[in-house]
């Protein structure tokens, strides 16, 4: 471990990439932190709190910003949320502790609460320190963790602070996930996500990268760990099933934010049309922006009401030239060798709520690339191939059934968070359903071996 | 729509001023250009600051308290009397009273404690034109050291000595500053109007030490490491100058035409110190914040709020909220107030709630969605239900109807409810309530009529150990 190069230093994005995803929230400096601190009420059992769904206790760690005590700001959010410094960044705040804060109610802008909690940790960050917690006197306990996203690392973090080995396995070649691969770089730079795993690092988190998991793999997991969790988070994002998709030129949004954020694309063609309307669908269209294209047209089948792109995100997406299709849907994708285009027709609700395509609506908008967003598909297949003497993993439309308070599978050796047991949804609810299942975990452990 | 016109014309101890609003004897009325673009500005007089034997200053000389990033709430000063030559003083108050006739000048004067020394500073003094002269015996740093300024104010001998004899000699009235630092302020108030003083004017800065820097371990203003005592003033002295005040007020042996001082910074401010007796009021830290400029919306509010109010000058108003001001014996202990909390404008941050339960009587409760009244459940306890509950990321099409929840509506589980039957009415929770007219304290009939503790004493109705033992008041 001592020669490893740390992972911040791994980026492989080219400068002139960086600088084209500029800071969406640009830092606060020290005195506008505490003259936002201070307009804090310091809310007694503060709904912004509750909307976290790591619970941090937003009015203490803001007022320990006013008071000076940046060290232990960032320990009452690290206490909470292993991942603070990036959840600063990637979360939607505006429907979490913002959208909850009181002063909506006083007509009043809400609190700044998550630039306050980026200045609290990157405070941490500049100063160089450790994180401020120490593993935990040794157990001997061991648990695999099956993938090395927020989930994972969040359990793996409660963990080790209990004294539990923690083993994390990744098909990737760097730990974080989707919050390493998959936020929007102006929202969370890829260095900052692995700066903060870093840091977590130092509690004696083992990584094995680069290995995928399969049933079989999964048996001798079972088998070596004392227990096992499952953060494996999605698959991959769903075809259209329509003429054309092998064609070149035609990707995904995931696909294509990971290539940027891993310096494996730096640039994009002139025009892109992304298909569907989801956060992601907008975080790949302003990638497409600022990687180039010159025209980004967003094609969703219903109207700007249904989408699930949360109200800020498609104001951002509007503000930065992203043009959008409603009522539309692809039915074939248009080229010889690599894309030229896409044809599209117009869709019309009927009065039970479903929508039929208008007749004779069919037309073509020119493209040379086309990034498929339509939702991700679960990645559970190898569960239900994994036999195991004490039990079975059960799954419900692919996704893991847990018992929301601790995690547990249905499998009691297995516990498993984030998106391959909420269908996906933020980083924050990953690494809520992590620390639960750390604690659920050392709970079962300690119970299990007390009496065994 | 009222045709009254008000005016802030008004006489303070003999003296014509044109308002009420003096610059108190400091920097900002060091020089006569300075006091010249004061009158300028609109203030109706200034005390020069003291005039005595040229003193040395030291550099650094102020520091100050910031509250929740909000500056100079409270401010200290190091610096002494002035440092320019006594002729040069004089000069100058010759020059601005030929220029402004109509303003009044006011000598603040400091000089060794004999008798010959006070006559001939007072005779300079009025020789050069000043309107009136203020004695400082309230200098709270330096200057007392060498046996002046607020070592005098607080030996009411000395301040009865030296009053006289500046009034031995005076033509003009002489105003006795009058210091803080002090148990009794009455006492050098009786004082100085034994020695014969015209007007009296408080209160001179107090005592202080601002604050230590963690880094350094020195305290502020920072001289080379070292700091003194220092004299407080600003916005966070203000309650402390009003009391004085209403002391010196309300006592018949202390009694004279007051000029307030005790960080005023606007009308309204002025108009409490007028309330309570004062006949001019004197500002410095605002005018050392902001500049001499805020005397336009001092002369502006003031006089609105009279307009308002039916007061034609400052005398219609002046004292009228001394009577208001009683020993605690006379308060009606069977006057009982309660907090209501208006549903309506509660914005649910339920500071009033944890402030009641820690710092009050423990009658604020969260249980409105409760089926019954539950005065059971603790702080403690809902906190502990809070970090229980899973939340989640509300996404747009997984969670219809959780993202456009109306977040101007308060839930009703975070609006507190006061328990009537056990509020003492002690106002705290409408203090720390941030939303204006949201908790009101209200009265509820006792149907008993008023009873102060002396009256209950009277009637021999009061435990023995809680009766007045010793007279506080003489």
């Amino acid at each position: 471990m001592s020669e490893r190069i740390p992972f911040f230093q791994q980026s492989a994005i080219p400068p002139e990439v960086i600088e084209r995803f500029g800071d969406l929230h640009p830092s606060f400096d020290r005195q506008a932190a505490v003259v936002e601190a201070n307009r804090c009420l310091y809310c007694f059992d503060a709904p912004c709190t509750g909307a976290c769904p790591t619970h941090i206790d937003v009015p203490s760690f803001i007022k320990k910003i006013a008071s000076g005590n940046l060290k232990g700001s960032a320990r009452t959010i690290l206490d909470a949320n292993i991942l603070g410094a990036s959840c600063s960044r990637a979360c939607p705040v505006e429907v979490l502790c913002e959208g909850a804060c009181v002063m909506h109610r006083y007509n009043k802008q809400p609190i700044e609460i998550g630039r306050l909690q980026r200045f609290a940790m990157d405070a941490l960050h500049k100063s160089g320190a450790p994180l401020p917690f120490e593993p935990g006197a040794d157990t001997g306990l061991k648990v695999g963790l099956v993938g090395a996203g927020p989930a994972s690392l969040a359990c793996a973090a409660e963990l080790r602070r209990r004294g539990i080995h923690a083993d994390l396995y990744d098909a990737r070649p760097l730990p974080g996930g989707l919050n390493t691969y998959g936020v929007a770089e102006y929202k969370l730079p890829l260095v900052e996500s692995l700066r903060e795993i870093e840091m977590l690092a130092q509690l004696g988190v083992q990584f094995y990268f680069e290995t995928m998991i399969d049933a079989e793999k999964l048996a001798e997991i079972e088998h070596t760990y004392d227990a096992v969790f499952l953060g494996m988070g999605m698959g991959a994002i769903h075809r259209l099933g329509i003429g054309g998709e092998e064609l070149g030129g035609v990707t995904n949004a995931l696909d294509l934010i990971a290539g940027y954020k891993s310096g494996k694309i730096t640039m994009v063609p002139r025009r892109v049309v992304v298909i569907g309307a989801g956060n992601t669908a907008i975080d790949a269209a302003i990638a497409a922006r600022r990687l180039g294209a010159e025209e980004v047209q967003i094609v969703y089948r219903r109207g700007p009401e249904q989408m699930s792109a949360f109200k800020f995100e498609y104001e951002h997406a509007r503000a930065e030239g992203v043009k959008f299709l409603w009522h539309t849907q692809p039915t074939e994708i248009l080229g010889d060798r690599s894309v030229e285009g896409v044809e599209l027709i117009r869709l019309e609700a009927t009065e039970d709520g479903s929508i039929v395509a208008q007749t004779d609506s069919a037309f073509c908008v020119e493209a040379d690339l086309i990034v498929l967003s339509i939702g991700q598909s679960t990645y559970t297949a190898f569960l239900d191939e994994f036999r195991s003497k004490s039990g079975k993993v059960q799954l419900e439309r692919g996704r893991v059934v847990v018992d929301r308070m601790t995690g547990q599978t249905t499998h009691p050796k297995f516990f498993a968070g984030g998106d391959c047991t909420n269908g996906g949804r933020e980083v924050v609810d990953a690494v809520a359903d992590g620390k639960r299942a750390g604690i659920g975990i050392a709970a079962w452990l300690e119970a299990h071996h007390v009496i065994a | 729509m009222s045709s009254l016109k008000s005016t802030l014309e008004t006489t303070f101890c003999g003296i014509p001023c044109i308002n009420p609003f003096w610059l108190a004897s400091a920097p900002p009325t060091n020089c006569g250009e300075q006091i010249m673009r004061a009158f300028d500005a609109g203030w109706g007089g200034a005390v020069w600051k003291t005039i005595g034997e040229p003193i040395t200053n030291v550099s650094s000389r102020y520091s100050s308290i910031d509250w929740e990033g909000r500056r100079m709430m409270g401010f200290n000063n190091i610096e002494l009397i002035s440092d320019r030559p006594i002729e040069v003083n004089l000069r100058e108050i010759a020059e601005v009273k030929r220029r402004y006739p109509k303003h009044v000048v006011i000598a603040s004067l400091m000089v060794e404690s004999k008798r010959e020394t006070w006559h001939e500073m007072v005779q300079r003094a009025e020789d050069a034109g000043a309107d009136g002269l203020e004695l400082n015996f309230g200098c709270p740093h330096g200057m007392s050291e060498r046996g002046m300024g607020s070592a005098v104010g607080q030996v009411p001998e000395y301040c009865e000595q030296i009053t006289s004899w500046a009034k031995e000699r005076a033509r003009t009235p002489v105003i006795v500053k009058l210091t803080p630092n002090i148990s009794d302020i009455r006492m050098p108030a009786r004082a100085a109007k034994r020695g014969g003083a015209d007007a009296l004017s408080a209160i001179n800065t107090i005592n202080s030490i601002t604050g230590i820097d963690l880094d350094t371990l020195q305290p502020n203003p920072n001289v080379d490491g070292k700091s003194s005592h220092g004299g407080y003033c600003g916005p966070a002295v203000k309650p402390i100058a009003l009391n004085m005040v209403q002391q010196v007020q309300a006592d018949p042996e202390s009694a004279l035409p007051l000029s307030g001082i005790g960080g005023i910074g606007s009308w309204r401010d002025a108009a409490e110190f007028i309330l309570l007796g004062c006949g001019t009021v004197q500002v410095c830290t605002a005018a050392m914040h902001y500049g001499y400029r805020i005397v336009e919306d001092m002369q502006d509010g003031l006089l609105s709020w009279m307009e308002d109010k039916g007061y034609r000058t400052i005398e219609d108003f002046r004292g009228l909220s001394l009577p208001n001001v009683v020993e605690w014996k006379k308060l009606n202990l069977n006057y009982q107030i309660i907090a209501r909390i208006h549903e309506d404008l509660c914005i649910g941050c339920q500071l009033c709630y944890t402030a009641c339960w820690d710092g009050a009587h423990q009658c604020i409760h969260l249980d409105r969605a409760a089926a019954i009244p539950d005065t059971t459940r603790t702080p403690a306890m809902v906190e502990a239900e809070a970090a229980r509950k899973i939340s989640t990321t509300p996404i747009p099409k997984l969670d219809a109807g959780t993202l456009d929840g109306d977040t101007a509506v308060t839930p009703l589980e975070r609006i507190p409810r006061v328990d009537e039957h056990h509020c003492v009415g002690c106002n705290l929770c409408s203090l720390v309530c941030p939303v204006e007219g949201c908790i009101t304290m209200e009265r509820i009939d006792s149907s008993l009529p008023a009873e102060s503790w002396e009256e209950r004493g009277a009637k021999g109705a009061t435990p023995p150990g809680g009766r007045e033992v010793m007279n506080t008041n003489t």
